[in-house]
């Protein structure tokens, strides 16, 4: 399993890349298809307002406008869409329907033969609003008084329950020191450079509704076919179009079914694309949104014993899938250490903001950053080397699988071994030595360290410890392979791709199982009607289970030759040889049957095919999550992801003390994914994750304005994404080891970076802040918070 | 974020676009590089009902020495501006604030004088043309006149052109002194992002190195940009030390009005112009002696 | 409003199409002419995936009404390729380096390099990084970027 492989872990182009960089890339905007009407939104001004009345009549009025649909139009229509929680008393609608929730969100859909004619139309769209109170803060969300999100509900809290796993109480009272912290994650997302577009086309001859969006969703289209009360197979979603960045985000469920059932209405293609603002106000696309209040108990030589985390988010508006993501860091709760309790109260509020959705790490970034938040504080008041503490609590290359108190099992791992090639790599020293000298010339230097998990491989057993009337345990991927009558190989991926190269990833997969030449491997992208199932790339789970798939599937292919020659050998199937292609009996290499002959005899020579068997030479093969098919135990313990890869981070920084502003000189990363099937991906999956995180950490903040409502940073004047002078470079240092449950030993990749970037970067502003006696817990640490932490308080 | 429908001329003189702009009424608009009024547009905050089309006339483009002044006609690309040995001989200041203006590609179509007109309080040019007391030539069909930069800046965005004036060049003074040095600081929270504050000074020091003539002005904490004129006050005939430095810029606190919004509040930039004025001045100090 | 006929140069040829005053030179690309490689991110000047070259220098064409670019010369992403379909070797070194994951941002990317390394056959890391300092990524980081764009120039100046 590890080592040696013929093109795993071979440096090898990316087959997607050819098109990509020739403007040959076919997103969903690209698609024009005849008659094809377009949509504008019109947003509530508003945080919270009773509807009245909708006047859509001088709307209608104008030349080229063709539609005009209401929420509660829509609402009779549709199924309420899916939360990962169990809520009946809050429901999901793709336009507001009765009552506007935050300021942005969507009432009306206006349909017209232009883009630019929706958008004249949507301004003489007259709506009757009653404003009514708002509420902004999750912690003001959570008080007696605060105005209801979901009156219905009861209350603004959405979630909230706590495990104890092991002895907590005991274990506090039996350790020599606690500390108490908060950590904050402030608002913020992955938001990519292309935003939601979807083509929903009602076919009413084969009575088939198509769909072409840019789309990364677990199960999108049975969401679809629910929400417009039609059968799973009256959907086909086009999986073959390119998605022009997600990391998480791209859920348009609302979005498609708005076109969806406007295409149903108005027998033609309708399509909308999103702008800028829409997007960032009411795409429901911002990220995690986090309060952390942590103890942690430790002994005098900083071995942590025990560890509770209360964990609020804010969901903002409506909580489908991305509650869950305060249930994902269960996977990994303790981190990378030894920790042998944990208690966990996880909290999901709503307010009048706009929704979450999913985003890269499902709320493991966050949660990583709040730990080492910790981690450092701990080194700090013992006086100990931040690596040391690490160090003694690390679990061991020697303990692996290792089973942390929420029951998951780590599967494999060597984090020392990872952490002293880093440092050793970044000069740890020598840097030390470097920050020292910039203090001593009076700036502010500061060197970070964190070391995170990347969960990976999507045994999202987080949905039925959320919700135990979801009891569901299937996560499932699959591929079909097909060798054509010519001998040339075709393997599809039953999901879409938003960058990660999946295609490469297959052809790598089946060229590996087969022995045959990558290149030559073609990978394809189905429709969703002749699709195998797949749950999407999420929780960094493809190269495991796309991988394991493709290569089963391969397996099977594979099988089946040998089986063909044997019949053909009259010899045993054990008797034979499968090597590149070609099989060959044991031993007498010059009796061969050739990759071409045996396909010729699957398919034309039905008299040499073994008794029985299918003519033909395809195979399809689906695979469950590895460790899956557990629910929760009573106590909540339950295995979740199966792969757990490891990264430690080290940056330098600087910070101007009179500007607040942070310089990243030197960025040093360890990373183990384990096996690593294409080096290009892998490297460009962790470099862009630390972008993500260099984001997160300084720069990105949805920042809502409490007295209005209103988005602040509703464009990308405001909204801030690292350009390519605040994204230093940076040195990957490699180590694997592999995961004993995959089929290269891959783990995921899908995250990295970002997992632990940001607690990275708090580590090295925290301990650049240090010399001044000041800490700043809050992400994003932006150059007003830090300067006005070193200088504010003389004004 | 399409824009709302209007009707679109190109004129060819600046005979033609004052005429045009006469005919047009209040709600047209001239275009030049677009690089701001284009976004305001498509966010559908402004809404002209025709645009007037100023790119490419010959007349407008051009960077020249008249005398002791450098005259930029006012649709000259910052590019081309950026780029010019007769900008970097003449005023080395606005060559050094030009390359914090935007990215490559605003440059290669945002001009000089729709800087200037757009009047940004946290803009560079503006900001040059504050420090070094610039002039402004505008015409309309009734005549020309010429604006000291002091008068043309009311407020934040918002210059004292007529609705029916077109801005057709500016002039920047040159300091021929040879002990001059100029600085130019400023902060973003990225690289080319808009300053929360920015501070441009240029000096002439002396054979004693003395200070004998100080220009500063502050951008991003006022509604325009601003002469610090106490503090020229008090540093011209001293030898710009650090510490005079720091103590004339005590004052600055004082005089600015800084407005707060998602990026920064009114006292990060009340106590962050302060420090680019410091570091502006010594930056022309150190100039200035080399 | 007014609706008007555009004529102008696209990748060496001659090309016309009708659009409103309104449409923005990226829209107008996309939609009358056909040539969606080059896309639209943000609408409002900030993110470069729009990139195009204009008589001789990269843009942002979503900030220039297709009207204004009557009778100029522009270069998309699809013109960068050779007559036969030969990859540039800009191009071939961005697909050497996988200097992209999504390709979103690709074609502004290639438009903002090529346009460099027409200016500056041997950029350093600091010319790249400014030179597609108005361009952003989402996914990769910039450092393969910058990777392919120095490998891209190696191979032009012969080295």
């Amino acid at each position: 399993m590890d080592g040696d492989f013929k093109y795993v872990g071979q440096k090898r182009r990316v087959k997607e890349d050819r098109r990509f960089i020739t403007g040959r890339g076919r997103y969903a905007a690209d698609l024009r298809l005849p008659g094809m009407l377009h949509v504008a939104m019109v947003p509530s001004p508003y945080a919270c307002a009773e509807i009245k009345g909708v006047d859509a009549s001088a709307a209608l009025a104008m030349p080229g406008v063709r539609y005009v649909l209401t929420g509660d139009e829509l609402f009779e229509h549709i199924n309420p869409l899916l939360s990962g929680l169990d809520l009946p008393h809050v429901k999901r609608v793709p336009l507001a329907h009765c009552r506007a929730r935050y300021a942005g969100e969507w009432v009306c859909a206006v349909v017209a033969e232009t883009r630019a004619i929706a958008e004249d139309a949507a301004e003489l769209v007259e709506i009757d609003y009653d404003m009514l109170d708002h509420v902004i803060d999750p912690e003001e969300a959570i008080k007696p008084e605060a105005p209801l999100v979901h009156p219905e509900h009861g209350s603004n809290v959405l979630f909230d329950k706590t495990w104890t796993w092991g002895a907590v109480d005991e274990d506090f009272a039996a350790a020599a020191h606690s500390i108490e912290y908060r950590a904050r994650w402030s608002r913020c997302s992955t938001i990519p450079i292309e935003t939601f577009a979807v083509t929903a086309s009602w076919d009413p001859g084969r009575e088939v509704l198509d769909v072409w969006a840019s789309i990364q969703m677990p199960k999108y289209p049975e969401q679809i076919a629910r929400g417009l009360r039609m059968p799973v197979n009256a959907v086909n979603v086009h999986f073959d179009i390119d998605v022009g960045g997600s990391y998480g985000l791209k859920r348009g469920i609302r979005q498609t079914i708005i076109v969806g059932y406007l295409s149903r209405v108005l027998r033609a293609p309708v399509r909308f694309i999103e702008d800028r603002l829409e997007n960032l106000s009411g795409g429901e696309m911002h990220g995690p949104d986090r309060i952390f209040d942590i103890e942690m108990a430790y002994d005098d030589d900083a071995t942590i014993r025990s560890i509770r985390i209360h964990a609020t988010d804010d969901a903002g508006c409506y909580p489908g899938r991305a509650p869950l993501q305060l249930g994902k860091p269960v996977s990994a709760i303790v981190g990378p250490y030894r920790i042998g309790s944990a208690q966990y109260r996880a909290m999901s509020v709503t307010t009048n903001k706009t929704s979450q959705e999913a985003v890269r790490g499902f709320g493991q970034a966050p949660t990583n950053f709040a730990i080492e938040t910790g981690i450092d504080k701990i080194a700090r008041t013992l006086g100990l080397d931040r690596d040391e503490v690490r160090r003694r609590n690390m679990v061991r290359a020697d303990e692996f699988p290792w089973r942390i108190p929420s029951g998951s099992e780590y599967d494999s791992g060597d984090y020392h071994t990872v952490l002293d090639k880093v440092m050793k790599a970044a000069g740890w020293d020598d840097l030390l030595a470097r920050r020292d000298a910039l203090r001593a010339e009076g700036k502010l230097a500061g060197l970070g360290l964190s070391t995170c998990l990347e969960p990976s491989g999507g045994n999202s057993s987080f949905e039925p410890l959320f919700n135990p009337k979801n009891d569901t345990t299937t996560w499932m991927e699959a591929c079909l392979i097909k060798v054509d009558m010519l001998g040339g190989v075709t393997a599809t991926i039953n999901t879409s791709t938003s960058g990660q190269g999946h295609e490469t990833l297959v052809s790598v997969a089946v060229g590996e199982t087969l022995g045959i030449d990558p290149d030559k491997i073609r990978a394809i992208h189905a429709e969703s009607l002749d699709a195998l199932p797949s749950n999407s790339p999420v929780g960094s789970r493809m190269a495991i289970m796309l991988g394991g798939a493709a290569a089963g599937a391969a397996k099977k292919i594979k099988q089946k030759m040998i089986d063909i020659a044997a019949h053909n050998f009259q010899l045993p199937s054990d008797r034979l040889v499968y090597e590149d292609g070609d099989v060959f009996v044991d031993g007498e290499p010059d009796r061969k049957m050739t990759w071409f002959e045996i396909v010729d005899i699957a398919h034309r020579k039905y008299h040499d095919m073994p008794l029985g068997s299918e003519p033909g030479l395809q195979a399809n093969f689906t695979w469950e999550v590895p460790t899956g098919g557990a629910l929760p135990a009573e106590d909540g313990t339950v295995q979740m992801y199966p792969c757990y890869a490891f990264e430690a981070h080290i940056p330098l920084v600087t910070i101007d003390r009179d500007t607040g502003q942070v310089e990243i000189h030197d960025y040093f990363i360890g990373h183990d994914c384990g096996t690593v099937i294409n080096p290009d991906i892998v490297r460009g999956m962790t470099l862009g994750g630390i972008a993500h995180g260099i984001g997160a950490a300084l720069y990105e903040k949805f920042e809502y304005d409490r007295e209005t409502g209103q988005l602040l940073a509703g464009s990308f004047m405001d909204y801030l994404l690292p350009s390519s002078h605040e994204v230093p470079s940076v040195e990957i240092v490699k180590h694997s080891t592999p995961s004993p449950l995959t089929e290269f030993g891959q783990k995921g990749s899908g995250e990295s970076g970002y997992l632990g970037a940001p607690a990275g970067v708090a580590s090295a502003v925290n301990d650049a802040l240090e010399p001044l006696g000041l800490h700043l817990d809050t992400l994003p640490m932006r150059v007003r918070d830090i300067e006005r932490l070193i200088n504010g308080r003389e004004t | 974020m399409k824009a709302a429908p209007f009707d679109y001329m190109r004129v060819a003189s600046i005979d033609e676009t004052c005429k045009a702009l006469a005919e047009a009424g209040d709600d047209a608009r001239l275009i030049a590089g677009g690089q701001t009024l284009v976004p305001l547009m498509a966010m559908r905050m402004a809404r002209p009902s025709l645009l007037i089309d100023i790119n490419g006339i010959e007349e407008l483009t051009g960077i020249a020495v008249e005398g002791d002044e450098l005259v930029i006609k006012a649709c000259t690309r910052q590019a081309d501006t950026l780029a010019s040995d007769i900008v970097r001989e003449a005023c080395p200041l606005l060559a050094d604030a030009l390359s914090h203006v935007g990215h490559t590609q605003t440059r290669n179509r945002g001009t000089v004088g729709g800087s200037l007109c757009n009047a940004d309080p946290s803009a560079e040019i503006p900001l040059i043309a504050r420090t070094l007391d610039a002039t402004m030539t505008a015409r309309s069909a009734a005549g020309e006149r010429r604006i000291a930069a002091a008068d043309f800046f009311d407020f934040a965005m918002t210059t004292s052109l007529e609705p029916q004036e077109c801005l057709t060049e500016v002039r920047f003074p040159i300091w021929r002194d040879p002990d001059t040095g100029h600085g130019f600081h400023e902060v973003s929270i990225r690289d080319s992002d808009f300053a929360l504050a920015a501070a441009a000074a240029q000096a002439t020091l002396d054979a004693a190195g003395n200070c004998t003539r100080l220009n500063v002005a502050i951008g991003g904490a006022s509604p325009t940009a601003m002469r610090l004129g106490p503090v020229e006050a008090a540093l011209t005939g001293t030898d710009l030390s650090d510490e005079a430095i720091k103590d004339a810029s005590a004052v600055i606190a004082d005089l600015v009005e800084p407005q707060g919004d998602v990026h920064a509040n009114a006292d990060y930039r009340r106590r962050v112009v302060r420090v680019m004025a410091i570091r502006a001045i010594a930056s022309a100090r150190d100039e200035a002696k080399e | 409003m007014s609706e008007h006929t555009i004529k102008l140069t696209v990748n060496g040829r001659e090309m016309e199409g009708r659009a409103e005053a309104r449409t923005t030179l990226v829209d107008f690309l996309r939609d009358a002419l056909d040539l969606t490689g080059t896309h639209v991110g943000c609408e409002h000047g900030v993110c470069g995936a729009c990139s195009v070259v204009m008589d001789g220098v990269p843009v942002r064409s979503c900030l220039i009404y297709a009207v204004q670019a009557e009778g100029a010369q522009i270069t998309t992403v699809e013109g960068l390729e050779g007559a036969d379909g030969a990859l540039s070797p800009l191009q071939d070194a961005f697909w050497e380096n996988h200097a992209m994951q999504c390709g979103y941002c690709t074609p502004g990317m290639l438009i903002a390099t090529h346009a460099l390394l027409q200016e500056n056959p041997d950029p350093d890391d600091e010319a790249i990084r400014e030179a597609i300092g108005g361009n952003l990524c989402r996914c990769t980081g910039y450092q393969q970027i910058v990777e392919a764009v120095k490998m891209a120039a190696a191979k032009m100046r012969g080295a």
